[in-house]
């Protein structure tokens, strides 16, 4: 089980509280990850990626393991540890607005 | 007894305010969509229960909330997560995808940026929301970079009508200083092809086939801020409104200057009179009296609250030129709220009701047509939108 922890916001606009878990087929990216999450709640659709381009939305993050993830290529393995379920994928948004 | 329910959109979430036809006692419920940035909602005239609205947020983009019970609860369309045979469904609500030239698969078009050069569309809000007039599950929404999209399945899926987009003026529009926004869309009762659109800052328009072709309808408006300030598109127009008994006549609130069509647009004369100054953002038409119009004057596009601090709301009994201030129950001094272009409301009740929203977050009725005014509530968000239901 693919552990990811939302921001508050998007735990409301799914209807979750606390961290979502997913089953991911075959390696686990970020694109893997993201394509489980949508499926399981369509009303995240265009809400941390586009529609259309599917780049992430410039005011989020991909945290995990104490590391930036967000700049990674989509189709890059994530960390062995949130493969494993050891540790959360942590989608951050960011601290913006002044 | 008939009652109302007020819709107001505000910075950090939806607000509905209910009362009986007396309004003098309301119930608050709100904040929905808490934090959330609401730009418009708008009920079905066909099934009043049916309520639509435009959720966004700069981190998290657009969401689209349906409800089917006057507000109660929401929900964001086709976005249940419930497997069908099919599969899973695919949330799109909230995909506003720009048409593409169907031969090449290229942007349809660009438009002007602001250093001149061209731009591609690219999509950020949905700025308001118009519900069909005869078809709850149809409802039309203009957007930000501006485009009307319609869906016919309450909201689940969106097409674009890119008739308006193509038609050929599209490369001279540019964005005003809130964004190029497709702000107001008015359908016409007596004509179901006939639609008015309004675009900052590229002008109206109007289809008369449903969608498929439109035109600009900017003659005699005159823009100081433009080089040719007869030009057919560039101008900023900030609301229009229609009496829905003379889908002819319509009231526009530019940038500066309150003018009138009596031709569906065709062309317009200014009607701004005796009004303080002519800058303001919302106008609005007396339920009964089809020659009875509201302005809020804002002092100037540089200075976003009205003139000498006072919040006078401006009444014209004879379709512009001659205005009176309405001042009783509003504040006359050391005010500086502004009033947006969504955020003036009128009731059908017989005394008929006028609403409106201040960004300082209250909300003023007049239950008396504009003589006397009493806040509803005062210490809101922002508000962004306010649209009024009258229900049996």
């Amino acid at each position: 089980m693919i552990r990811v922890e939302l921001p508050q916001h998007l735990r409301t606009l799914a209807q979750v509280s606390g961290e979502v878990k997913l089953e991911v087929e075959g390696r686990v990216t970020q694109r893997s990850v993201l394509d489980a999450l949508e499926a399981a709640y369509p009303m995240l659709c265009g809400t941390i990626r586009d529609h259309v381009t599917h780049q992430r939305r410039p005011f989020l993050r991909f945290f995990a393991c104490q590391e930036d993830l967000s700049h990674e290529p989509p189709d890059a393995p994530l960390p062995d540890a949130v493969a494993s379920g050891d540790e959360p994928l942590l989608i951050i948004g960011a601290i913006a607005g002044g | 007894m008939s009652k109302v329910r007020v819709l107001v959109g505000t910075k950090k979430g939806a607000f509905v305010l209910t009362s009986d036809g007396k309004r003098d006692k309301w119930e608050v419920s709100g904040p929905h969509f808490a934090g959330w940035e609401i730009y418009h909602m708008k009920g079905s005239p066909v099934d009043p229960n049916r309520l639509y609205a435009s959720q966004t947020s700069g981190w998290f983009g657009q969401i689209i909330q349906r409800s089917d019970d006057g507000g109660k609860t929401w929900q964001t369309p086709g976005g249940e997560p419930a497997k069908t045979p099919e599969g899973f469904p695919k949330g799109q609500s909230n995909k506003f995808a720009y048409d593409s030239s169907a031969e090449t698969g290229k942007p349809l078009t660009t438009h002007q940026w602001y250093d001149g050069t061209q731009h591609p569309w690219e999509f950020k809000r949905v700025w308001h929301l118009e519900p069909s007039l005869t078809d709850a599950n149809t409802v039309y929404a203009g957007v930000e970079d501006a485009a009307l999209f319609r869906s016919t399945d309450g909201g689940t899926t969106w097409h674009e009508l890119s008739g308006l987009r193509g038609h050929g003026t599209g490369p001279h529009w540019q964005p005003g200083a809130g964004g190029m926004c497709l702000h107001t869309i008015i359908l016409d009762p007596s004509d179901p092809g006939r639609i008015y659109i309004a675009i900052s800052a590229a002008g109206a328009f109007r289809t008369d086939d449903g969608g498929n072709t439109w035109k600009p309808i900017n003659r005699g408006l005159r823009s100081q801020f433009i080089p040719d300030q007869d030009a057919e598109i560039g101008h900023c127009v900030h609301h229009i409104a229609m009496h829905p008994s003379r889908p002819g006549v319509l009231f526009m609130q530019k940038h500066w200057d309150v003018m009138r069509s009596d031709n569906a647009g065709d062309s317009w004369q200014e009607v701004s009179g005796n009004l303080p100054t002519d800058f303001g953002f919302a106008i609005d038409v007396h339920a009964h009296e089809p020659e009875t119009i509201y302005v809020v004057p804002i002092k100037s596009d540089g200075e976003h609250f009205p003139p000498d601090g006072k919040l006078r709301v401006y009444r014209s009994r004879s379709g512009g030129n001659e205005w009176e201030p309405l001042t009783k129950g509003l504040p006359q001094s050391n005010c500086y709220v502004n009033v947006l272009r969504d955020a003036m409301a009128i009731d059908s009740l017989d005394s008929c009701g006028v609403y409106f929203g201040t960004t300082g977050g209250q909300v003023y009725l007049s239950a008396d047509a504009g003589d006397n005014w009493a806040p509803i509530v005062r210490d809101l968000p922002a508000v962004l939108s306010v649209e009024v239901q009258t229900l049996p």
